[in-house]
């Protein structure tokens, strides 16, 4: 395999996809974590996201083939974003009452919620995998097409370049929008200093009349809500509308809350780091055989292809060398927000 | 006072509570197995439209079906015991690193990295005898585990690195890793090893006393008593308490932190690789990427609900046991798949993390117009 | 003539778990008034105004401002009754500015941050105040911080303000600076309320004294109509004498010296510059300075927690005349070497003992390691815990209950008990007396001054100057970082070591011994 245009290519435009669904999930990371919730329930809700808008278009497409109509491209995106986001939100709901109400340990609710979110996805995954008629017989063609349909009015005869910035569908833009509004929304308006200060120092808050607990719920569940859609990118868009309990979401939610830490707690930070990421994760298809040949030789590999699980390990190796030299260089300006994993009681002595 | 301002006050209000009874905190923690149990009654009711009833039966049988046992066929519960016995395994490997706060959320990779070393030796080193064997398994499971500790524990003792993500990280190179090795081992490219040594039975645990999984328990029980003593008898198991409460004061009482923690995570590692060793050669002997099972990610839960007691460490293993059995049970009676398993896991360990908020808290209702003003701390509620 | 009541709470009760911190309170705060809430600490002067201020729900009881009944569930509605308070510990979040900060939760006003670093000029000239609205909070010092506290209550249009203890850390001219505002708020016609324990504050400043004890109501009584004796009568229940009993140093001799000590934080700050003192054996030496100018660096480095720039600090043990540095030791290293060397940190629970364990498992923190067993040895630890709690009367349900849920005072009491029970040659203690009531205090005072009389060097760094001049032998005051002077604290006044503590003079190193 030789580096090609061709290939450079496809590894853009793949890693772009892979660090569209971490991205999603990052930024709804960082809204929660920005009010001093930390939820490692992401994967878990990102596993909600995904099988609730399987669920609904499922419905809708099969419902739309039983009266022979074809299902409608529109309706099918609404439909999958809706369920998505709300379903996910609802696991956000969840982790927000167990933990700012009921005020039990973050981290271990957060591990709950992905056991749980990972067994009801999996769970109902199979049922309509069962309904469908087996293992690989869901194919969402309507939704994933809908989703895959590219932008209209972008230019599409500029060759690589078009290829590389104008090939995808709406979301993948969308996601970008979302994460620079984010941004904004953090540093520049008054609600978002309010949550900042939530996360800061909820005490402060408090006695400042922000009402804590509310701003709590509010963000971990809109922050979930769009860890959600990352799920409901993965599903629709990254496998086509399909559905594989391979439980590859568990590992993108996970590098999803690894790049909160690498983004400094900035969602445009986001954007970048997730494609990089991306490009970690693909860059195994631009590997010289030259190099897959001598490691499957050395290994005792039967097949060069078997050296992908070596390259897959690359995306994690890079998140642990991230966190080491974040965690050497430390800056004031990018550090947690001061109160993260910490519940409040108003009454605390 | 006016009535008025009465009907103004907050419906509920939240107190702290002041030491909690062992009593109460049971029966908190009893209430809140039943509230999840109910719950996922009725969720598996929704879905198959059984009898709630049906379904528990179904549960019980999982663990305990009377007609096999009348028939002197023990081997349910065996297996329930076996599983108790290998994520108790894990559950204490996790203890002092949790008691250190150090979040080692990578028993999922320390055991897979056991069991990829174990699988390893069997393969390799099936010409020597057995109980040699078994040994060096042990040994290397133990080293490969403690590595995989290691890494993070170096990095967090001294740059501070946050070690929640980076033992998660860990997991998932072991599984690479698994995937790489079981293409290296397997010449036949069907991306398994399948059952290793299945004719010599080299590498295997033998049985005792003619049950197969004695060892198993022999081996849970001896770590679970060895590290309660560790934790509360031993200078070390005081140092890791101290560190965990407040490095600071570590600091100031002269330890070397930093020393502790790589210590304790060596520690917490290999026990975890342990119980890779005790997965491949006692149970499964074979090695993929899911011989993990999940398990280190429900330790943490069972760890942590213990508050790091081995012995309650121990009654909460067999329960989640009892619930995976059971819901594997449900799905297999009722043609359902078996993640319904994990989906009720997680409901009950909800249920039973929402409930430590009543032996830490108490709830005030509004009181009644009338008796407002009274007395203070009334309406206690649970 | 009377002024117009803005507050009036009624039966007043509040309780948590088994302690009841208010019972059954009636108190009145009036327009155009300064209401001094006084009280020892524990006495339920800060609960009390929690429940003004929307931090706590009263269990029992009646609020009225200005005549009409009202249900205070939360900060929000103490603001929209014109009810703010600065607490002890500021509510501030150190990553904002000022600005920031101020307009944090308010609704519907200035929109845009100018607008508000506007209003806050407007505000700051109205009484008086400095705050640059663009300052981020970590660069504050203490009393900006505070002063940041009072714009923003003002900004929110409170008539009743509500300060706790806001004095305890500033210097005796910037609490002169507070009080001028605080008279310029009076004649404006707002209700201002001090919680202090502090007599001579409330002889100065306020108009009616409302004194608390034990969580009840004693009197509220018209400052020009009574005396610091019969305030303090009421307010502690029996007559004490305020004297520390002070001895004169005997058998002087040098056990510390520390030369040219200079230390920069981990974060890059600066924070000791060629601080150079001696500390007798024999003497307590205090040390004095607006909080957070290098005393608690100082005691670090001497216990070997706080890495070094320059310097050297070098004990000597009776009958040696080189010495032993101390510098680049851990504190495990400084105590091998058989150093018995005592240190009392700030953060009690934080640092000096494990807030999880009992009284026994906090007696081994220092010297678990001490035997060559892999196991712990428990009996000695014990007895000594057991000897602890009899003789300091530390009220504990057992040995084994977790120290954290010991009160204050008792914390301090195990703390101190135990850096006491080794002899040391070296006792270090920072505010050591914070938040105790006055009869702990004075045992802990009681408590030095053996140590003294033993033989040991005690450093005592204090924040009541009035304490500080009556226990110590040489007071040394701190100016950020540096040593500004060494005064002998039998004949200094408190006004000098004030000026010392915040005016850097050109000659900081000359000693007054």
């Amino acid at each position: 395999m030789l580096m090609t245009i061709a290939n450079l290519v496809a590894l853009i435009t793949n890693s772009v996809l892979f660090g569209t669904v971490i991205m999603l999930g990052c930024c709804g990371e960082i809204l929660t974590e920005k009010s001093g919730n930390l939820n490692l329930g992401v994967p878990g809700v990102m596993y909600l996201g995904g099988i609730a808008s399987l669920a609904g278009c499922y419905a809708y497409e099969s419902g739309c083939a039983a009266k022979g109509t074809t299902p409608a491209g529109y309706l099918c995106v609404i439909i999958a974003l809706v369920c998505g986001f709300a379903a996910a939100a609802l696991g956000g709901l969840l982790y927000s009452f167990i933990t700012v109400t009921l005020r039990a340990n973050q981290n271990v609710t957060g591990l709950a919620l992905t056991i749980f979110g990972a067994g009801t996805a999996n769970f109902f995954g199979g049922l309509i995998m069962q309904k469908s008629g087996g293992v690989g017989t869901i194919n969402l063609s309507a939704t994933a097409q809908a989703f895959r349909a590219q932008i209209p009015f972008l230019p599409k005869n500029w060759g690589v370049v078009s290829e590389v910035l104008f090939s995808y569908g709406a979301m993948v833009y969308a996601a970008v929008i979302l994460a620079v509004a984010m941004s904004l929304f953090l540093s520049k308006t008054r609600a978002g200093l309010n949550l900042r200060a939530v996360g800061e120092s909820p005490a402060t808050a408090d006695a400042a009349g922000i009402r804590v607990g509310r701003c709590k719920y509010l963000s971990t569940c809109v922050g979930a809500g769009i860890c959600g859609l990352g799920g409901v990118f993965y599903i629709m868009y990254y496998i086509k509308g399909m559905w594989a309990n391979d439980g590859y979401i568990e590992a993108l939610g996970w590098l999803a809350v690894a790049l909160v830490i690498f983004t400094g707690w900035r969602p445009v930070n986001a954007i970048w780091g997730s494609y990089l990421f991306g490009v970690c994760y693909w860059v195994y298809t631009c590997m010289p055989e030259a190099v897959s040949r001598f490691l499957a030789s050395t290994l005792g590999l039967t097949q060069i292809t078997y050296t992908q699980n070596l390259y897959k390990m690359l995306p994690y190796i890079a998140t642990i060398l991230v966190l080491i030299i974040g965690s050497i260089r430390q800056k004031k300006e990018n550090q947690a927000p001061q109160s993260l994993g910490l519940s409040y009681f108003r009454e605390e002595r | 006072m006016s009535l008025h301002t009465v009907a103004k006050e907050p419906f509920i209000r939240i107190a702290k509570r002041e030491g909690c009874t062992v009593r109460r905190s049971i029966l908190v923690y009893f209430l809140g197995l039943l509230g999840g149990l109910l719950v996922s009654a009725v969720i598996i009711m929704l879905i198959t439209g059984l009898n709630p009833l049906e379904v528990y039966a179904s549960m019980l049988r999982g663990t305990l079906d009377f007609e096999a046992i009348a028939q002197g066929k023990w081997n349910k519960l065996w297996y329930a015991l076996r599983d108790t016995a290998l994520l108790l395994c894990i559950g204490v490997g996790l203890a002092p690193a949790f008691k250190m706060r150090f979040w080692n959320i990578g028993a999922e990779g320390q055991m897979l990295m056991g069991g990829l070393v174990s699988a390893a030796c069997m393969i390799n080193l099936s010409d020597l005898p057995n109980p040699l064997l078994l040994l060096i398994m042990a040994a290397a499971s133990i080293a490969a585990g403690a590595l995989w500790g290691f890494l993070p524990a170096v990095f967090k003792a001294k740059f501070g690195t946050n070690e929640t993500l980076f033992t998660l990280m860990m997991n998932y190179i072991a599984i690479q890793a698994v995937e790489l090795a079981v293409d290296i081992f397997d010449k036949k490219q069907s991306h398994s090893v399948g059952v290793i040594n299945l004719l010599t039975e080299k590498g295997w645990m033998p049985d005792l006393l003619g049950q197969d999984y004695l060892w198993n328990l022999i081996i849970a029980a001896a770590l679970a008593v060895c590290m309660y003593v560790y934790l509360k008898y031993t200078k070390h198991g005081y140092e890791i308490s101290v560190v965990g409460d407040s490095v600071n004061t570590a600091r100031y009482a002269g330890i070397n932190v930093k020393k502790v923690i790589v210590r304790t995570m060596l520690i917490s590692g290999a026990i975890c690789g342990l119980a890779g060793f005790v997965e491949v050669s006692a149970i499964s002997h074979t090695i993929s990427k899911s011989t993990a099972g999940g398990r280190g990610f429900t330790a943490i839960i069972v760890a942590w609900l213990a508050k790091f007691n081995t012995f309650v460490m121990a009654l909460i293993s067999l329960l989640l046991v009892f619930l995976d059995k059971g819901a594997v049970a449900i799905s297999s009676d009722f043609g359902l798949n078996d993640y319904i398993s994990q989906m009720i896991t997680g409901v009950i360990l909800f249920f039973i993390l929402g409930c430590e908020f009543f032996t830490g808290y108490r709830v005030i209702f509004r009181r009644k117009a009338g008796s407002a003003g009274k007395a203070p701390a009334e309406g206690e509620n649970a | 003539m009377d002024n117009p009541v803005a507050v009036r709470m009624t039966g007043v009760t509040k309780a948590f778990g088994s302690v009841v911190a208010n019972r059954d309170v009636c108190l009145e705060i009036r327009r155009g008034e300064v209401l001094s809430l006084l009280g020892e600490n524990g006495s339920g002067k800060t609960t009390l105004m929690n429940m003004l201020s929307g931090i706590y729900f009263p269990d029992a009881g009646e609020i009225t401002v200005n005549g009409t009944p009202v249900t205070i569930r939360s900060p929000k509605d103490a603001f929209a009754l014109g009810i703010g308070m600065i607490h002890q510990h500021f509510k501030l979040v150190d990553v904002f500015t000022a600005a920031e900060n101020v307009m944090l939760g308010v609704r519907g006003k200035d929109r845009s941050v100018r607008e508000t670093a506007e209003r806050i000029k407007e505000i700051c000239a109205k009484y008086g105040f400095e705050v640059d609205p663009r300052q981020k909070v970590y660069d504050m010092s203490v009393s900006q911080k505070q002063t940041l506290e009072i714009v923003k209550v003002l900004y929110r249009g409170a008539d009743v303000l509500i300060l706790d203890e806001p004095t305890a850390v500033l210097t005796p001219q910037e609490t002169q600076k507070l009080f001028a505002v605080i008279r310029n708020m009076k004649a404006d016609g707002k209700a201002v309320v001090i919680i202090t324990h502090k007599l001579n504050e409330v002889m100065e400043i306020s108009d009616r004294v409302a004194i608390l004890r034990r969580g009840e109501h004693i009197a509220t009584v018209s400052t020009c109509d009574t005396s610091p004796a019969q305030l303090t009568e009421m307010m502690v229940g029996q007559k004490v004498s305020l004297n520390i009993h002070r001895a004169e140093p005997a058998n002087v001799r040098p056990a510390l010296r520390v030369e040219g000590l200079s230390v920069v934080r981990e974060d890059g700050v600066r924070v000791l510059t060629d601080v150079s003192f001696t500390a007798n054996a024999g003497e307590i030496l205090g040390i004095a300075g607006i909080s957070g100018c290098g005393q608690k660096e100082l005691l670090e480095s001497v216990a070997g927690l706080q890495k070094t720039e320059k310097g050297s600090i070098i004990y000597y043990p009776e009958g040696d005349e080189t010495g032993t540095e101390l510098v680049g030791k851990q504190p495990g290293e400084i105590r091998r070497l058989g150093i018995s060397l005592s240190f009392v940190p700030e953060d009690r629970l934080g640092m000096g003992l494990v807030g999880s364990m009992g009284m026994t498992g906090n007696m081994m923190l220092k010297n678990y390691g001490d035997s060559r067993s892999f196991f712990l040895e428990n009996r000695k630890p014990r007895e000594l815990a057991q000897r602890i709690k009899d003789e300091l009367e530390v009220s504990a349900e057992g040995l084994s209950t977790p120290v954290r849920r010991l009160s204050g005072g008792n914390v301090q009491k195990v703390l101190v008990g135990r850096e006491i029970a080794s002899s040391p040659s070296v006792l270090m203690t920072a505010y050591a007396v914070r938040g105790l009531d006055i009869n702990t205090s004075y045992t802990i005072y009681n408590l030095l001054n053996k140590q003294k009389e033993r033989g040991a060097a005690v450093i005592y760094v204090g924040e009541d100057l009035d304490v500080l001049l009556e226990l110590s032998d040489r007071i040394l005051v701190l100016c950020g970082g540096r040593v500004n002077g060494i005064v002998d604290a039998r004949s200094a006044t408190k006004e000098e070591v004030g000026a010392l503590m915040t005016n850097l003079e050109e000659n900081g190193e000359e000693e007054k011994e």
